[in-house]
């Protein structure tokens, strides 16, 4: 499925790289620990958290996620959003909680 | 929805039992990070996470969360299941990564918090 | 239960950095006791949380530090006080998600940057004093119906 028709379904806000709406989602990864995403996330998987920490970006990036979803609507940073659109990141935003987002986009993609 | 199916769904490992049959879950929340059990929390819900450190056991305890699921068949340190157990907060764990057993349960009617 | 509370009860709890073994042991106390002196559910874990998150401020940044609680009939004062490094700009570490905790505190699932938001939150009153250098000292007060 096309991260455009995700957006379109969930309500997503795209805060970041549009043209990132393009990509194919293979799955998704729900962590708020940098470590084990980067241990265990897939290419093309959209990564759910609430962590907002610029780190995320790297991360995101090289393990070529197909996007961001932070949480519990929750401000991200100015910098964290610069530094998205630099790396070419999508960074999306929901108000639901990261149990409510996971299990709406697993009845999605499965 | 009572424990006994959510063990079900998630095809879970029991680490510690509850002590009562009529064990009703209705909400549950998926973080690692405690500050946002400790805001977003709802009571009497069901907590999944990846960490297994004695802090989860007591924020699960301090917000009334009802019972902690414990992602990738991750499994605590003998005395924080001991505490747990002192606690009377059942544990589980799951093969599952925390966005399948999310999914699982949200499709079979709990909800978030 | 009606509050069963005569006279004020004050205590205090030592904290230690980076000791997680106790983390936490401070505000488990504490919402054993309200709740034993008859203080409503919703209130006993509002004080368990904001003292919870306290805690954990200074035993994630500080060598030590103290807990100090006065409860009466009316409400309970928390105040912790640690010698950490002090607070830079309170104002932008009171936003929601904005943290300077170490990578290892994340780790372990703390530093989201709610710790703060989440104090004032709860608190009836909250307010904070730190001086770069010498540490922070955090003061909640609480109402009880």
């Amino acid at each position: 499925m096309k991260l455009s028709d995700i957006v379109n379904k969930l309500s997503l806000d795209v805060k970041t790289y549009k043209d990132g709406l393009q990509h194919a989602v293979t799955g998704a990864y729900v962590s708020d620990l940098l470590s084990d995403v980067m241990a265990n996330s897939k290419e093309g998987h959209i990564w759910i958290t609430l962590q907002a920490h610029i780190n995320i970006v790297a991360v995101a990036s090289m393990k070529d996620l197909a996007g961001i979803i932070i949480i519990g609507g929750r401000q991200v940073p100015e910098e964290v959003l610069k530094k998205a659109d630099e790396e070419e990141i999508t960074v999306m935003t929901t108000p639901l909680s990261a149990f409510e987002i996971a299990g709406r986009l697993y009845q999605l993609l499965t | 929805m009572n424990l006994s199916e959510i063990i079900k769904i998630l095809e879970a490992t029991v680490i510690v039992q509850p002590d009562t049959e009529d064990f009703n879950i209705q909400r549950a929340c998926s973080a690692d990070l405690m500050s946002d059990v400790l805001y977003y929390h709802a009571p009497d819900s069901l907590l999944i996470t990846g960490l297994t450190q004695l802090s989860v056991i007591r924020t699960a305890e301090i917000v009334g969360i009802r019972a902690i699921a414990f992602v990738f068949n991750k499994t605590p340190d003998a005395q924080i299941i001991e505490f747990a157990q002192k606690k009377k907060i059942p544990l589980l764990s799951t093969r599952f990564c925390m966005y399948t057993a999310a999914g699982k349960l949200y499709e079979a009617g709990l909800t978030g918090c | 239960m009606s509050l069963n509370i005569k006279e004020t009860i004050d205590g205090s709890f030592q904290l230690v950095g980076a000791d997680f073994t106790h983390a936490g042991e401070a505000s488990t106390q504490l919402k054993q006791k309200l709740a034993e002196l008859g203080v409503p559910d919703g209130i006993v874990r509002r004080v368990a949380i904001a003292t919870f998150e306290a805690e954990m401020n200074a035993i994630i940044y500080a060598a030590a530090g103290w807990l100090h609680y006065c409860i009466t009939p009316q409400s309970i004062t928390i105040q912790v006080v640690d010698m950490g490094p002090g607070i830079e700009n309170i104002e932008l570490a009171m936003q929601e998600g904005y943290s300077t905790a170490p990578d290892w505190a994340r780790e372990m699932g703390w530093g989201a940057g709610m710790g703060l938001p989440n104090m004032k939150r709860n608190s009836d009153i909250f307010k904070i004093d730190s001086v770069v250098g010498e540490g922070t000292t955090v003061e909640m007060i609480i109402n009880f119906p």
